[in-house]
This record gives C-alpha cells, structure tokens and sequence, in this order.
C-alpha cells in the first residue's frame, strides 16, 4: 500500500455536493482533497441544463447567503433566467436558470483548482478504512492510501449504478461515466444500511432537427436576474426554451411498447421519484390526460444538443424515435444521447445526525443524491452543510445546524434524518410549515450572518449585507413615523394615486399596507427618500405581509422551545418507563438531538413527547444530585 | 420554571348531581376565570386572596346568560398543584353546567389540557419530587390511553365520516393550491380566487351545520357507553327493543348518512345510556362468530359497561367462555336469556367464569327479567362501580371547540381570498383547518398534502 498524504476532510465525489462541500471546508481553514472519478466532468449536470425554481431556486439563495458557490456560478453560466410565480405571493417567487452545462463545469473547475487549501484529483475511492468507530482514510482503486480526519460521501448516483435503456443494461454512472462498484459494499461492511434508487433522463436532440415554428417559445425574463447577492450582471445573452405536447398518436406508440418498458417488466427494482415520472408512467398513471406538455431546452450556447424535458424514459431506442416524432417539432427529430434510467446505491439518511454525520461513524458524512435526494440544489446545500460541519468537527468547534424556521436547507436536512424518504427527495415549498418566513428575497437577511459567524462570508459581501439590512430597518422606522393627516392636500394626493381618502390621521407605513400602494408611488408624494430596488422590496413585503409574517414567526418561536430542550446522546430509550413501544423503536433508531425533533418523528405521540419531557427534567435533578 | 400557555380541564369524575370541577392552570387562570365570573360580593378574582373561596355566578359573556351558580377558588403560582396560577370553578355536577362553563373557558383561549398534563406541569415545576417521577409518567400514559381508547370509542361513525369528508375538501384544495405553487412549469390549471372562496364558504356552512348539531346535543352526545355482546341468536336485538320499547328510549337518527348507523340512547334511572354500533349488531346478528372474539374484544376494551347475552336453552360453547375471560377487570352485567324456554345451561359454570358479576336471568323476548337489569345498572353507576367516562365528556367539549377553530380557521382564509392575497398566504388557514379536524379523526399529519398533489395532477419534467 502507498500512502499517499494525509487531509483533514476528504470529499468523494465532484457533482454538486462534493463542489460545495470541498469549497466550505478549505475556505473554513482545513486541509481538503477532492477526488472525483473524471477530472473533467466535475459538476455535471446530468440531467436537465436548469437551477432553481420553487424551493430549489430558494435553495440556492440560501447557498449563497452561507458563501456557498451554486448562485455564482449559476449566474456566470445562465444562458436563460425567468421567476416564476409572480403571479403568487413574494415567499413562492422562484428564479430558475437555464445554465450552459459545459460553461457551468468549466468555471467551478476554475474555482476548485484555484481554492486554498483544496487539493483536486483524479482518483476512485474503494474502501473507506474505520478504525475504533472513526473514520481513519480511504483507499482508491490504484492502491493509493490517503489518511484523513474526516470523509464526506458525495457519490450521487455513481454507487453500483447500473443503465437501463430498454432490453439493454450495463454498470455505468450517469452520462456514460463509470460507477463506482466497490465503495458501497465497503459501506454496507461497516454496518451503513443502503437502500436502491431509480431516477431517469430525456433523450438529448439535435437542434438542426427540430422545426421550431410548431412550437411556442418560451424567452427569458427582460429583466436580468441574479441567484447571488453578490452578482451584479445586468445584461446577458439568452437563449429561448421551447413548448410542445404530447398528442394520441405519442401515447398509442408507448402503450403499444409497454411490454418493452423496464420500469413494468421489472428489470428496474428501485424506487423512483414521484414528480419526475417517466413518461410511460405518466401515460399508465394518467390515463384520461390527452397531452402532456414538454420543453425543449439548449444545453448551451456551443452545442446543438437540446434536453427534451417531460419526456423521461427508459424504452428502448428505437420506441424513443418513434414516439418523439409524433410530437409537434419533433417529426425528423434526430437523437444524440437517449434517455435511460439509472439505479443506484444510497444511503438511509435517519442513520445520520442533523450535520450529516453518521451517528455510528465518528469523522464519515454524507451529502447529496447519496442520501436519496435529488436534484443539483438539493445536493449543494447538503453538501455545503457536510462540509462546514466537517470543518467544524476537524477543528473542534460546535456543529451547525439550521431549523425548520431558518431555512428550507434546515427543512430538507430535518425531513432526511428524522422522517427519511422512500423515493429521491425533492424539496417543495409545501414541504415548509414557515414558507412565509423562508422567501428567496431574505435568504440573504435570513443566513448573512450566520455565514459570517462561521467565517463563510467574505468582508465585503458581509459590508454590503449591513448595508442593506440597516436600509430595511431605518426605512421602516422612518414610514412608522411619518404620520399624514387628513388634510386637504393629502386627500388630494390619495386620490391622486387612486387610494382612498384618509378619515383620521395615519402613518405612512400604515398607507403602504394599502394593496394599491406601493413605496414608489408615496415617494413620489410624501418626499420619502429614494432607496435601493432591494431595500424597496424587503420593507413592501415588511408592510403588506406583516400579519401572516408575525403568525408565522410565532410559531417558529413556539417550536423552538422544544427544539432547545436537548436530548442527552446517552439516553437509553428501551427502558424509558412509559413511551409507546413504537416510539422507543423509532426514538432509539433515530436519536433525536432534541424534543422538537422527537416530536417530529412519525409514531412519537404527543404523550410521548410529554414523557420524554418527564424524563429529561428527571434526568436533569438526578444530574443536579450528584 | 416551565412556563407555558394555559390549560383546563374537567377536574372532577362526571355523574350526575354533586359538584363538579373546572381546573384552570398557567398565566392566564384567574384572568380568564375573573372574566366569566360575577362575585356575588362584587370583588373582582384578581384581588381575591388565594384558598379563599368566593360565591357568586358564570356568566356567559356573550349574550350575559347566567350559567351556573358557583364558587371560585383561586390558588397563586407557586402555592398550588402545578405551581402555576390555578383557578377552580366549582360547579353543580351534572354535564350541562360542566360542559358549558368548560365551553366558555376554552373560547376565552384556553387550551383543553392533554391527558395528565396539570400532573406533569406539577412534576416540571419541581412540585413533584424525583421518586414521583414514575408516577407521574404513569398518569400520562394511564389517562393517554384511556383518552385515546375514548376518543376513538364515542366517535360516531356518521360523525367522524363527516369530519374526514370535510378534511378531505379542505385537502384536494389545499392540493390543487400547492401543486399550482410547487409546479408552476406543469400543466396545472390554476385555481381561481372565487373558487377558492366559494369552497372556502361552502366548507364554512357545513362546519357550521355540525356545530349547530353539536350543540344540540344530537350527534355528539355522551352517554354510558354500554356494549351488548353475544351468539347470534341469543338475543341481543330483542334486549335492545326491550330496553327501547319499554323506556320510550330517545332514537338519534343522524342525517345523512349513507350507511344506516343508528345510536340508540335509553334514559335508564336518569341515566343516559348509549348502546353502541347497534346497526352493527343488527346487520352482522353476530359478533362472536361472524366477526369473533377480536372483535368482541375490541367492543369491551371501548365500552363503559358490557351486558354479555347468554342462551339459557343452550351449553356454554368456548367462544361464551373465551368472552367471559375478557370480562375480567372489566364492568358488565352477565344475562341469561331465553329463560322462556327449557333450560340446558349450567349456571355454576356461569358463575364460576364470571367471578362476582350481577348474573340476572331475563327473557327479552317476553320482557321478564328486564326491569331487575335496569335496577342494576342504576346500582352500578350510584354505587360508583361504573362512571360515565370523562373521555365522551370531555371529548364533546373538545370537538365543538376543534370545530369551531377550523371554522374560523376557514373564514380567515376566506377573508384573505378577499383582501386579495396570493394563494401562499391562503394555504396558510386552509391548511390549519385541515390539520385542526384531523385532531378530532386523530388522524396524524404526515405528507398527506404531498401525497395529494401526485394523486391529483400529472407532474413531472
């Protein structure tokens, strides 16, 4: 064996969980080695060329705000921006980004190879070495051994993948990569319990095939967007997606060659993901739909490749023909990659502590599509969580956790490791009890700060967040003092703004509540001073949204005194006198950091949970005794 | 110091005359008591001295009705059982004046206590000491079980049906909601606002129409939950048209149900007792055999009282004897029917499985023997062997108050359709109702709303 060096944190896997997560722990200071499969297909994008949207597209501000990488890079590569949801409240407003996939790969290569402290290499990890319950190092495939204080899976779908296209399946990660064969009986050797996913791609097609005068464009927004607080691009080259649909013909051809589908002659065992169904399921399932929509997105500014999303599948080839040239566009289409479905190796996540640490091996993490998860935003944030906690670890400081009421990142990690999941995870804003409170507009206002009490977030950006936050705070206070009276004058200037009259004094904050007013429009009348596009925002939503922002505060106030009430590591909850025997099972696999997490686990009755609340102050007098 | 919001609670065990106690605890107990009550000296609760009794009345604020004539005592944190500020309102015991003024204290925003919680308060304020601690966990589990055994026992079918009927619309509009806001790419046809609002309304009217049921007492009513089990053909219908035919019993039959569930109630000494799924007994004619001894089982667990029917003209067979076994620790009444006819069962045996229990020889069919059973269970419940149980008591408080919460729960949302809120911000009370109703189904929250949305729509990139 040679050993080749030692690291402090040691992230297998370069998708977009080991990205995040390699960058966290060398910008918090420890020694860090990435090593991926492929040097050069290092942030792939293997699925469709989007980030963001609902939820993801929250995700990925929240990213930013903790100094992760996804919202930069997103924008240097975005070749199509669009907030969808304008039409819905400002909480479920979410930007969603076309990105160039090979532009996107090559920036955060950039970024990687040039981050202090991180090593990247090309290397495959076979077997994870465990001495005394903690992680000691890996081993790789060509006999190299690294030493290492601390290992963060990151594998996504690359452990025992296996390609089903049709009658045909072979071992292989996504995109024709190889998989990873080795590391997950290396897991299973060490008593991590793995489960089986599916998930599946659309054929990928030639853009000189396609006649996109039988589809309705879909353009980007006018206005530029941005994912990070510290982008400023105000102009950028985009590209048009493209409409179309399904009709009888597309559906008679994938009914006739249902036989010939894996997904019901059973070669694919694992389980899929609900809202990502392929579209023979969603032919099977949806009987009496008569189209299904599907978007024809580029892949990027130098490729004639284009995603055909709502089109996944797994039928063989030549049934992909077929039933794409029965869509409208798509008669002559030419296929350059087909569809497939993938099935992989993942990890149980209820095994892991909310740092995504294994609660039985001290030192080894886990992130991403891994942890059955899906999508690229769902895996950076993850990743971005294991790698601050392994820097944490490492250097001997608290954990960082984020709850249910700071972040959807704290809502996905939560659900994972308390409830688990039986299919890939998507985040949702349903999936959110305080979804007024999590917008995508006060990721920044949320999670600045804690990014910069870790040491994620840079002088400047911290100046600029200060900056922003204080232009919140005295703009409100100055509406709050600004009192109108009914004068004449101010009767005028109401009508004039189409509001009505005033019947006693008011203030102006009170006037901005008025949902025909906005901040611009009482600038224009009340001389208020003229502040940022930004600060306009946040303090609009402030005012308009006050009574259900308040409600939901509260409830996260309420919450958080059961979440304080820390559960000790050492309770033995078999012999806890009086929990149902369910909820002992359940507390005693999931250990729980604290009551609120108890309570969140299904089978733990509100009895129970006054049990352990029994138990804990019992625990604390015995404590007090000795 | 555990200091938390408010709790009540009905102190005392429910019968009929005596006193009654209404137990409040936390922050808010002598404010909220001091507010529904008139002194008779006019002194205001909050000047009165603690463990000093004051007479005077409840009044209920909203229309200044008199309820009850009463005496309240007050008790000031940490000198009282849990080491909060507690109130007690004594009251006369019977349900009407218990249930109203429970009523009253809860709309005052109140929360009805979980099942030994004034225990485990007294236990987390250091009132209890560390060897009480099993003790008090006891309580909890104890009356957590006994509540959940209830709350499962007096909900009517017909009723319960209703609930999850509602819960059910409140879900797919919740859904179609959600999956318009999850999924705004797909091909989801959005749900205009005054559709919203008229389910919204809609949901709001039969909530209502429940309530207004509730409060008359018509569907959520307690009673003795008494329990007839036996062979087919021994005689059980008989018994009931019996005990109904003689006592001019009060037949509830509730609207609108699809499947015919009928609660009975017979007025036994001033008794109300409630004989349990008798559409049931009636359809299937047998629960031993055709549904067997599980069955049985999980009717005795839920019933206050059981009269076990045996046939006279007949041997013990093993499921009469396996029946017999369940009843042990339990209270019930054995009765040999079919006393009209020769006599072939072996009396000793009877009493030799059934230890003490009152064994009384009838026979439904001729009506002889029914009286003596009557006198029984007068006996029984004065004699305080059989109480009605606090958990339909308790719980006919607590549905009203869920279902009044989910209805205003419902107008919010209504009203926020109406100030022209987005859908996120109406999900939010739309989504409290649902969860509200599922307190009274006991349905758990989970990922129902997800569940729905892949149920509903076609979504999937």
């Amino acid at each position: 064996m040679f050993s080749a060096g030692s690291y402090d944190v040691i992230v297998v896997g370069a998708g977009h969980a080991g990205c995040e997560a390699a960058l966290a722990a060398a910008r918090l200071g420890v020694r860090t080695l990435l090593v991926t499969l492929d040097m050069d297909n290092i942030a792939m994008m293997p699925c469709n060329p989007a980030v963001g949207g609902p939820a993801k597209g929250h995700l990925v501000r929240e990213i930013d705000a903790l100094g992760g990488e996804m919202g930069i890079n997103t924008d240097r590569t975005a070749i199509q921006m669009r907030m969808l949801n304008t039409g819905k409240g400002p909480a479920v407003h979410a930007l969603r980004a076309q990105a160039d996939k090979k532009m996107y790969q090559r920036i955060m290569k950039e970024t990687l190879e040039n981050q202090d402290n991180l090593d990247v290499k090309q290397l495959l990890v076979e077997e994870l070495l465990v001495e005394n319950g903690a992680v000691a190092g890996v081993i790789m495939e060509t006999g190299e051994v690294f030493a290492c204080r601390c290992v963060i899976i990151a594998t996504g779908t690359y452990l025992s993948g296996r390609i089903i296209i049709g009658d045909v399946a072979f071992t292989g990660g996504p995109n024709g990569q190889r998989a990873a064969v080795k590391l997950s009986s290396s897991l299973a050797a060490h008593g991590v319990s793995i489960m089986r996913f599916k998930t599946g791609t659309p054929a990928r097609v030639d853009r000189r095939s396609l006649d996109f005068s039988k589809m309705i464009i879909q353009p980007g927004d006018d206005e530029a967007h941005n994912f990070s607080f510290m982008s400023d691009i105000a102009t950028r080259e985009q590209l048009a997606c493209w409409l179309t649909y399904t009709n009888a013909r597309t559906h008679q051809v994938i009914r006739d060659n249902l036989h010939r589908a894996p997904l019901y002659t059973g070669k694919i065992e694992g389980t899929g993901p609900r809202y990502c169904p392929s579209i023979e399921v969603k032919i099977v399932r949806f009987e009496e739909k008569e189209s299904h929509q599907l978007f024809v997105e580029p892949e990027g500014l130098h490729t004639n490749e284009m995603y055909v999303q709502g089109m996944s599948t797994s039928l063989p080839v030549e049934v992909q023909y077929a039933f794409l040239r029965t869509i409208p566009g798509l008669e002559n289409v030419e296929i350059m990659r087909p569809g497939y479905a993938i099935e992989y190796d993942c990890v149980d996540p209820t095994q892991l502590k909310p740092t995504l640490e294994f609660k039985s091996i001290g030192g080894l993490f886990s992130a991403g599509q891994t942890n059955g998860t899906s999508g690229y935003e769902e895996a950076a944030a993850q990743g971005l969580l294991a790698g601050i906690n392994a820097a944490q670890l490492v250097k001997g400081l608290p954990p960082f956790i984020l709850g249910r009421g700071d972040a959807y990142i704290g809502v996905l990690i939560d659900d994972l490791v308390t409830k688990g999941t039986d299919e890939p995870y998507r985040i949702m804003t349903s999936r959110a009890e305080y979804r007024l409170i999590l917008r995508q507009d006060n990721a920044d206002l949320r999670l600045t700060g804690k990014g910069r009490e870790l040491g994620l977030v840079s002088d400047e950006r911290y100046r600029r967040f200060t900056a922003k936050r204080d232009a919140i705070a005295e703009t409100l206070a100055l509406l709050a003092a600004s009192t109108v009276t009914p004068t004449a004058e101010t009767q005028d200037k109401l009508r004039s703004l189409g509001s009505a009259e005033l019947r006693s004094g008011s203030t102006l904050y009170d006037l901005l509540r008025r949902t025909e007013l906005d901040y611009t429009m009482l600038q224009s009348h009340f001389a208020l001073p003229d502040i940022p596009a930004a600060v306009r925002e946040q303090v609009e939503i402030a005012v308009k949204y006050e009574g259900y922002i308040k409600k939901q505060a509260e409830q996260v106030e309420r919450a958080a005194k059961l979440e304080a009430k820390l559960l000790p590591a050492d309770v033995d909850y078999e012999n806890i006198h009086g929990l149902a025997r369910e909820a002992r099972q359940k507390l005693a696999k999931i250990r729980p950091l604290s009551v609120g997490q108890a309570a969140r686990i299904s089978g733990v009755s509100p009895a129970d949970v006054s049990i352990l609340l029994v138990y804990l102050e019992q625990y604390k007098r015995r404590g007090q005794g000795q | 110091m555990f200091q938390e919001d408010t709790i009540a609670a009905i102190a005392t065990a429910v019968g009929e005359g005596g006193i009654g106690i209404i137990r409040i605890s936390g922050p808010a107990a002598v404010p909220v008591a001091g507010s529904l009550f008139r002194a008779a000296s006019a002194a205001p609760a909050s000047t009165q001295p603690s463990y000093r009794a004051a007479y005077g009345t409840i009044v209920d604020p909203e229309n200044g009705q008199t309820v009850d004539e009463v005496l309240l005592l007050v008790m000031r944190a940490p000198r009282s059982y849990t080491r909060e500020d507690v109130a007690e309102i004594h009251c006369h015991g019977g349900p009407l004046p218990l249930r109203r003024i429970l009523g009253l204290v809860l709309a005052a925003g109140v929360r009805l206590a979980e099942p030994g919680e004034f225990t485990k308060r007294a236990f987390l304020n250091g009132r209890l000491d560390l060897s009480q601690a099993e003790a008090v966990i006891d309580v909890i589990r104890a009356k957590t079980d006994a509540s959940l055994r209830m709350a499962v026992g007096h909900l009517s079918g017909a009723f319960s049906a209703k609930v999850r009927a509602y819960r059910h619309e409140i879900l797919r509009l919740v859904a179609h909601l959600e999956a318009a806001i999850d999924f705004p790419e797909d091909d989801i046809e959005e749900l205009a606002s005054r559709d919203v609002a008229s389910a919204a309304d809609k949901l709001c009217a039969d909530l209502d129409r429940l309530l207004d049921t509730a409060q008359t007492g018509r569907i959520l009513r307690e009673g003795l939950e008494t329990v007839i089990i036996g062979k087919p053909n021994v005689g059980k219908s008989s018994l009931l048209n019996a005990l109904l035919g003689e006592k001019r019993a009060i037949v509830t039959e509730i609207p609108g149900t699809t499947r015919d569930i009928i609660e009975e109630f017979v007025n036994i000494g001033g008794i109300p007792i409630k004989v349990v799924d008798t559409a049931g007994i009636r359809e299937t004619a047998d629960v031993v055999e055709r549904i067997g001894v599980a069955r049985a089982r999980e009717a005795i667990i839920q019933a206050d009282l059981i009269l076990l029917l045996l046939d006279a003209s007949a041997p013990l067979s093993v499921e009469d004897k396996e029946v017999m076994e369940l009843l042990s620790g339990r209270q019930a009444i054995v009765l040999v029917n079919k006393t009209d006819l020769p006599a072939v069962i072996d009396m000793d045996d009877v009493h030799r499985h059934v230890g003490g229990k009152p064994v009384i020889r009838i026979s439904a069919l001729e009506g002889t023997g029914v009286e003596e059973l009557e006198k029984a269970i007068v006996e029984m419940v004065y004699s305080g062997q059989v109480s009605r149980s606090e958990g339909a008591f308790v719980n006919n408080v607590r549905h009203s108050r869920i279902l009044r919460q989910a209805r205003d729960h419902l107008a919010e949302s209504r009203a926020t359709v109406a100030a022209g809120m987005p859908p996120d911000c109406v999900v939010v009370d739309l989504k409290a109702a649902w969860e509200k109703l599922g307190e009274i189904t006991g349905d758990t929250v989970g990922e129902d709303i997800i569940d729905q949305i892949f149920t509903q729509f076609c979504i999937g990139k």
